[in-house]
């Protein structure tokens, strides 16, 4: 079973009016894996999610989870899954522990066995002391915890979950990664939709990245940021300094022709390890003034930049350029 | 059939739960109608000629009338409420009975229309109301006011699904239910209007109900208005229930 597909989507098409929230999607997600779904805000990946969640039908194409098509299978499939998402869909007015309760019932338990199932949730996601609190006095963090608890109440093997740290603060951020790595880890399946590259980075085992309703690459995160050409040294000069002779000093580290654009030297780099001190010492035997030095790792943008319409106004020529250097790294 | 049993309690809970916590709304039952019922009692009532009945035996029924028309409104706002707030999507997640989340609402507001009906009823006779009927016909009336709070609780399902948000819920509410509540016998006799209001007065289903609740609570000539109160209440629900439906499956899916 490890390897059955847990989400399979073929063709999927979505239109609301003229615009085309999914323009022929294709998808599968393995069962225990989690599938991040990256892309810009109007992307799709809402749509996508509640297309898969039963909530909305779609226009054309088909999707199944677990078997189960999520048209003509809904009200099963319904049993079967989680959602958690960037609104934080719980009830103001009532407790956490109400809220959980409630939800549990809602799944077919007993009011004494929900009640159970919502304090052991409460416990694992570090809402206990709040738990007799309305929701409305939580901090956002921990609205969006019991939003994720609500949506385990009943086990789900499968969880959609819809950009779950968007708006939340660096250390919630965190403490709600560890919670979605640790039911990772007990075997769940898990869809998760992302603006952020680190996100998708850390969870995800396999990357769809989504633009206009289309999926316009996939892969794991490495093989991503491969397509991205790696780490971008940034190297402001100081005045007067002779860009030609800090590109010449740094070409070697790079697959690629750095630029040099208005005294600052942007280049591509192989080896993220090492690579700024390397880049010092060749720019101080070189006898070249540095201002400012940056590593920067790659970010949606850059994504963006390298997979959508920009990569095809380049010089078709410096792009063959780019992927014979490439296949000479894989074959090296 | 059991799940939406089930499932409409739970909302109906669910509902009830919240509403001391959010007191705003508690006052639009409790406090509110009093004041309501003060004025009209003594900063109107002494202009207000009403034959064969004191003003406030004449204005209990009428204004307990619109006030469980008022009753919706939590219905409305909460439904505005979970839509807005991403709590639908939530439900409709779940394996619970579809029609559940707006028969939760619709019954909760049974819950509260008792809860001012009997605030009203108290501060009524407070102020020198009296029934001139028996105790069966003074029940009737009180199940017929709960009936018809009920059924208008769908007409206002359907405007907070309607609506994008409470404010407007709270406009458009008032808009229509105000003229039809006031261009009734609610509060004046019918034949004190002017031609073209009367005879819309007279059509109007507030004042076949305020007319049956006149009959049943005041012994007042009935016609066929406990019956046709009825029929328009049952009418109420048959054509708002499957649009409020409807909305809700279009407002959640969208």
């Amino acid at each position: 079973m490890g390897d059955a597909a847990a989400i399979e989507v073929h063709g999927l098409v979505k239109r609301f009016g003229d615009v085309c929230a999914l323009d022929g999607v294709d998808l599968t997600a393995h069962q225990g894996q989690v599938l991040g779904l990256l892309g810009p805000n109007g992307a799709g990946k809402t749509t996508l999610v509640r297309v898969l969640a039963t909530l909305l039908k779609a226009d054309a194409g088909t999707a199944s989870v677990l078997g189960l098509d999520v048209q003509r299978d809904a009200a099963a499939l319904r049993e079967r899954i989680g959602l958690a998402g960037q609104y934080a869909a719980v009830d103001e007015n009532l407790t956490g522990l109400e809220n959980l309760t409630m939800v549990g019932r809602l799944y077919g338990m007993t009011r004494s066995a929900a009640k159970t199932r919502g304090q052991e949730l409460l416990e694992r996601f570090d809402l206990a002391d709040a738990a007799g609190r309305p929701t409305k006095t939580y901090s956002g963090g921990m609205r969006r915890r019991l939003d994720l608890a609500a949506a385990l109440v009943a086990k789900p093997p499968v969880l959609f979950l819809d950009e779950p740290t968007t708006g939340l603060d660096p250390r919630s951020r965190l403490s709600l990664w560890g919670v979605i790595e640790a039911l990772v880890a007990e075997g769940t399946t898990a869809l998760l939709t992302t603006q952020y590259l680190d996100e998708a980075d850390r969870l995800a085992d396999a990357i769809a990245v989504i633009d206009h309703g289309r999926v316009i690459a996939k892969g794991t995160s490495d093989e991503l940021k491969d397509r991205l050409g790696g780490e971008r040294l940034e190297v402001r000069l100081d005045e007067g300094v002779d860009p030609q002779v800090a590109l010449a000093a740094l070409a070697s580290m790079s697959d690629e022709r750095p630029s040099a654009e208005e005294g600052v030297v942007k280049l591509n780099v192989r080896e993220r390890s090492g690579a700024i001190v390397e880049a010092v010492r060749r720019l101080s035997e070189a006898g070249v003034g540095v201002d400012d030095l940056a590593l920067r790792r790659p970010t949606l943008d850059d994504v963006f930049l390298a997979l959508t319409g920009h990569a095809a106004e380049q010089d078709a020529a410096e792009e063959q350029e780019r992927e014979s250097a490439r296949e000479q790294e894989r074959v090296a | 059939m059991r799940r939406l049993v089930t499932d409409t309690l739970i909302i109906a809970e669910r509902n009830l739960i919240r509403l001391p916590r959010a007191p705003e709304l508690l006052i639009g039952f409790t406090i509110q109608p009093i004041m309501f019922v003060l004025l009209f009692r003594y900063v109107f009532g002494g202009a207000i000629r009403t034959p064969g009945y004191s003003y406030v035996d004449f204005l209990i029924p009428g204004i307990i009338v619109q006030n469980t028309a008022f009753g919706g409104f939590a219905t409305a706002l909460g439904l505005n409420e979970d839509v807005s707030k991403g709590l639908i999507d939530r439900f409709r997640s779940l394996p619970m009975s579809r029609a559940a989340v707006l028969g939760g609402r619709t019954l909760s507001d049974v819950a509260t229309n008792t809860l001012s009906i009997t605030i009203l009823l108290v501060t009524g006779v407070i102020i020198g109301f009296s029934f001139h009927t028996s105790l069966l016909e003074a029940a009737a009336g009180i199940g017929l006011l709960l009936l018809f709070g009920y059924a208008f609780s769908w007409f206002l399902a359907f405007i907070g699904l309607l609506v994008s948000s409470p404010e407007s819920v709270n406009s458009v509410g008032f808009i229509s239910v105000f003229p039809l509540t006031f261009i009734s016998s609610a509060f004046v006799p019918v034949a004190s209007m002017p031609d073209g209001l009367r005879q819309f007065a007279e059509i109007n289903p507030f004042t076949i109900i305020v007319d049956a609740m006149r009959h049943l609570w005041l012994g007042a000539p009935a016609g066929n208005s406990v019956w046709g109160a009825v029929v328009w209440s049952l009418v109420i629900v048959a054509v708002f229930a499957p649009l409020a439906v409807a909305r809700y499956r279009k407002a959640a899916g969208s």
